[in-house]
């Protein structure tokens, strides 16, 4: 069995991994081996053959396999090595890989660190429950995407599209211009779960309608899907009788969400947070195990790749430093989603670090609210806010802390009530969203 | 005169405001809903010239994927897009492909060209 050491190892080559990869090189780690169990680099971005990626972190639009390249020669100059086709299948005590693939066989990598990058799968009919028989014809939305955009098939004629989510409304308007009916789109909740620009450009422009507080509740056909039965759900999401009707398709996509693909992760023995679904991290992206860092979707799922790169980076940065042993020691602080928040990444705080750096956090809200102020609650104090005109759960929310912003003392004050064992907000760093006056603070102006 | 009104959502920013615009023979005459000047500017453009990225694929030989992703290097009016997708469903490249490359140049006429969005290799022997 061939043995690999290195300094960094990175499983998956989406964008997460190849920007985690090329930062931890930068930052002085030596050699940096990124692993992909497909046959080439970029991940899932090389079937986002839409446009709208980059246009934070890059300032241009680019679309998913553009994005992709440019990431992918980063790692290049960075000279960061690349293992393709190869599969890691467990991961041990100290940090110990087996991983396989054709060429060598079972293999065995000692890495000093380790960042999982391995993204998200996606919620399939067995994670909606959908009654009815089960004939060819339903797919997940990325499944028809890479068969359109990369494998050249074409899943269907005349298409119901269950989620509001990105892809759902991505693809269904990539399969109206490749000649299919799309006569629906279905969302359960009573908000749409995609970006905004998405509905306008993937929905409106096709005239294709968007039912809210809607789910398919029966697929009908053998062979293959002859249609659905689709109904109005009340609040809590049960379909309400007397509301249903039938849709003729052929196809039906579900987009109904992403959750973090994270078997490895639990096998290293690493802290799951119920809420994400990821692993728990600290905000250099460190998971609950020392040495094993993690970034982009299998933290938490993200609406903008451009967020996935600017974690990948703090993960990379973060790698390279335990590599290097610049670990910050000593405390940390919990993290907490206060009023009107679901989660909040990171889960924890180093003490050290909101004395020295930037931190950043991301979190998602609840429902969507205008005229907000998100705030950073540290002990109960303020520690830094900022307005929103408008927040949305289908659109992360990120907050990020200035160095030098926290009084040391206050930093002082809020360790010592952690290592008092106290749970309060005196002991937690409280992320929340507080209601403000529509015209007295902030926001945009005409 | 014919006076009309029509509804759109912005979406120059995350807001998303719902804008109602009242055109006189096809002129906007107003804009109301927006929070901001962009979405009045937004709400004329869409209403007067709307124009989109059009991205879809073309066919490749020789490379080990049969499609290579093409995007409109600039958005082209919106009422254009069918003769594009139209366009580039003619075309069959043969590998490699640089990203960037020129696919059609002046797609349908519409004075942007039609450029590659990923790079396509020759196909290794052994793979498809």
């Amino acid at each position: 069995m061939r043995k690999i050491e290195c300094d960094v190892a990175v499983i998956g080559a989406g964008p997460a991994g190849l920007a985690a990869a090329a930062r931890a090189r930068e930052r002085g780690a030596g050699r940096v081996l990124l692993m992909d169990r497909d046959r080439e680099l970029g991940g899932i971005l090389n079937q986002c053959i839409h446009n709208g990626f980059g246009l934070q972190l890059l300032s241009r639009e680019m679309s998913g396999p553009e994005y992709a390249e440019y990431f992918i020669n980063e790692a290049k100059k960075a000279d960061v090595e690349t293992m393709l086709n190869t599969m890691v299948l467990s991961i041990g005590a100290d940090r110990r890989i087996h991983a396989i693939n054709q060429y060598e066989g079972l293999m065995e990598i000692q890495p000093k660190a380790i960042v999982l990058a391995m993204g998200a799968r996606e919620r399939n009919r067995g994670g909606v429950v959908i009654p009815g028989a089960r004939p060819a014809g339903v797919f997940t939305a990325g499944a028809a995407q890479r068969y359109i955009n990369m494998e050249g098939y074409m899943p269907g004629r005349r298409v119901v599209v269950l989620g509001s989510g990105d892809i759902g409304l991505i693809m269904a308007r990539r399969m109206t211009w490749e000649g299919a009916k799309v006569e629906a789109v279905l969302e359960i909740l009573p908000f749409p779960s995609g970006l905004t620009r998405n509905i306008v450009q993937c929905l409106e422009d096709q005239g294709i309608p968007l039912y809210l507080g809607h789910t398919v509740i029966k697929i009908h056909g053998n062979e293959r899907v002859e249609g659905v039965t689709v109904a109005k759900v009340g609040s809590d999401f049960r379909p309400i009788a007397g509301t249903e009707w039938d849709i003729q398709c052929d196809t039906l996509l579900l987009s109904v969400g992403l959750i973090p693909e994270n078997e490895l992760t639990l096998d290293a023995g690493g802290q799951l947070d119920p809420v994400t679904n990821g692993p728990v991290v600290d905000d250099e992206m460190c998971t609950s195990i020392p040495g094993v860092f993690a970034c982009g979707n299998v933290v938490h799922i993200h609406d903008l790749v451009d967020n996935v790169t600017r974690e990948a980076w703090a993960a990379g940065e973060g790698a390279a430093r335990f590599v290097a042993g610049q670990q910050p020691s000593g405390h940390v602080i919990p993290t907490a989603a206060g009023e009107g928040i679901r989660y909040v990444v990171p889960q924890k705080v180093h003490a050290e670090n909101l004395a020295t750096r930037d931190v950043r956090l991301s979190m998602r809200v609840k429902a969507p609210a205008e005229w907000v102020r998100v705030e950073a609650v540290l002990g109960g104090e303020v520690v830094f806010s900022k307005a929103e005109r408008v927040v949305r759960p289908a659109e992360m929310v990120s907050l990020t802390i200035p160095k030098g912003r926290v009084a040391p003392e206050l930093i002082e004050r809020v360790v010592s009530a952690v290592d008092g064992g106290a749970d309060d907000d005196a002991a937690k760093l409280v992320v929340r969203i507080a209601k403000r006056e529509s015209s007295s603070e902030g926001g945009i102006r005409a | 005169m014919s006076t009309e009104t029509r509804e759109l959502t912005c979406i120059v920013c995350p807001v998303g405001c719902r804008l109602r615009a009242v055109l006189e023979d096809g002129q906007v005459v107003s804009v109301e809903g927006n929070t901001c000047k962009r979405g009045a500017q937004y709400a004329l453009d869409e209403l007067c010239a709307p124009k989109r990225t059009v991205t879809t694929t073309v066919r490749v030989v020789g490379g080990f994927l049969p499609l290579v992703p093409v995007r409109t290097a600039a958005p082209v009016p919106k009422e254009r897009i069918a003769e594009v997708l139209e366009a580039a469903r003619q075309v069959c490249l043969e590998a490699p492909v640089e990203s960037g490359q020129i696919v059609i140049a002046d797609v349908a006429g519409t004075g942007v060209d039609l450029i590659a969005s990923r790079s396509m290799p020759v196909a290794a022997s052994g793979q498809h």
